[in-house]
């Protein structure tokens, strides 16, 4: 434990900074700057006209779909990286195992393309 | 140590108050950025428990792409707060019986909570010189060879399932076709024509 708690040192002092100037340049905007707030200040902008409706509206699904794939190849990828990490050491049982698991994704892979959902339309 | 103690502290101050903000927030969109803080600060709590590789992958697969799905369905349910709100008070009675419900659940887990004899010792227990990912590496695709294969198989019906719930083909728009572009013979795609003054073709 303590051996990884200096290795991370650095990336708490980092954090413990970003977040410190993040704090120190909003609430400095909110302390320093001129506020004169007015209807037509502060309403959505659309340009030359007023606004039709508000951002909030649905969107295609695709966009889910899109995203759902990407997940599942990142989930693939999180395996890959014990496996990369141990491999001088895995058993042959070990490799041939993530052999089938890329097999087996990839023919998910085969079957989305030739379906045609990594196209847009 | 005060310093893993401090860290320890702030990561799990903040990992409840996004939970709880997750939970209380008006705006569902907020909801989720608060989901995102709690995320990242469990990751920070794996850091300090000693599980780097647990954690990388929370900040991968949960930050960086179940967050974003959840941002979509958000986006996707189209709520309406005016309603939402009108709607809250009349099964608030509901939420609070079954929220009492939930902590006296809880009370009463907690209460005979005991740990076993020599329990420090487990807890403890050493992993070896390997680091984290090595020895993860070492028992998933070995020991756990079954869990995993089953674990691709369950990728490849996700994938499977996505794409026939949710793919429609159009068939009233014009798609591309790369190789019907790229096997294009320009020769072929214009002709001349000798066109005589005032006679039009």
């Amino acid at each position: 434990m303590h051996a990884i708690s200096t290795n991370y040192l650095p990336i708490i002092i980092f954090l413990g900074l970003a977040i410190a100037l993040g704090a120190i340049l909003v609430l400095a905007a909110a302390i320093v700057a001129v506020r004169n707030p007015d209807p037509e200040k502060v309403s959505a902008y659309e340009c030359g006209f007023n606004a039709f409706d508000d951002a909030r509206m649905k969107f295609d699904v695709r966009f889910y779909l899109v995203s759902i794939l990407f997940i599942i190849f990142d989930l693939e990828v999180a395996f890959l990286f014990p496996w990369a990490v141990a491999f001088k050491d895995v058993s042959m049982v070990g490799f041939w195992s993530m052999m089938v698991f890329l097999a087996v994704l990839t023919i998910g892979f085969a079957y989305e393309w030739k379906k045609g959902a990594l196209e847009w339309q | 140590m005060t310093v893993v103690l401090f860290t320890f502290y702030a990561f799990a101050v903040s990992t409840l108050l996004g939970g709880l903000m997750t939970v209380i927030s008006r705006n569902p969109v907020h909801s989720v950025l608060w989901l995102i803080l709690s995320f990242l600060s469990a990751a920070g709590l794996f850091v300090l428990l000693g599980a780097e590789f647990v954690a990388m992958l929370l900040m991968i697969v949960y930050v960086g792409a179940v967050a974003v799905l959840f941002l979509f369905v958000v986006m996707m349910l189209d709520v309406d707060f005016a309603e939402l709100k009108a709607e809250m008070s009349k099964y608030m009675p509901l939420a609070l019986l079954i929220g009492v419900i939930i902590l006296m659940q809880l009370a009463l887990a907690l209460g005979v909570w005991g740990f076993s004899d020599g329990y420090q010792g487990r807890i403890l227990a050493p992993v070896g010189t390997a680091t984290n990912t090595a020895a993860l590496g070492m028992l998933i695709y070995d020991k756990y060879l079954i869990l995993f294969q089953l674990a691709g198989l369950i990728l490849l019906v996700a994938m499977i399932g996505a794409i026939v719930l949710t793919l429609r083909h159009r068939v009233d728009i014009k798609r591309q076709s790369p190789v019907a572009q790229m096997m294009r013979d320009p020769a072929l795609a214009m002709e001349l024509k000798d066109v005589k003054p005032g006679q039009g073709l």
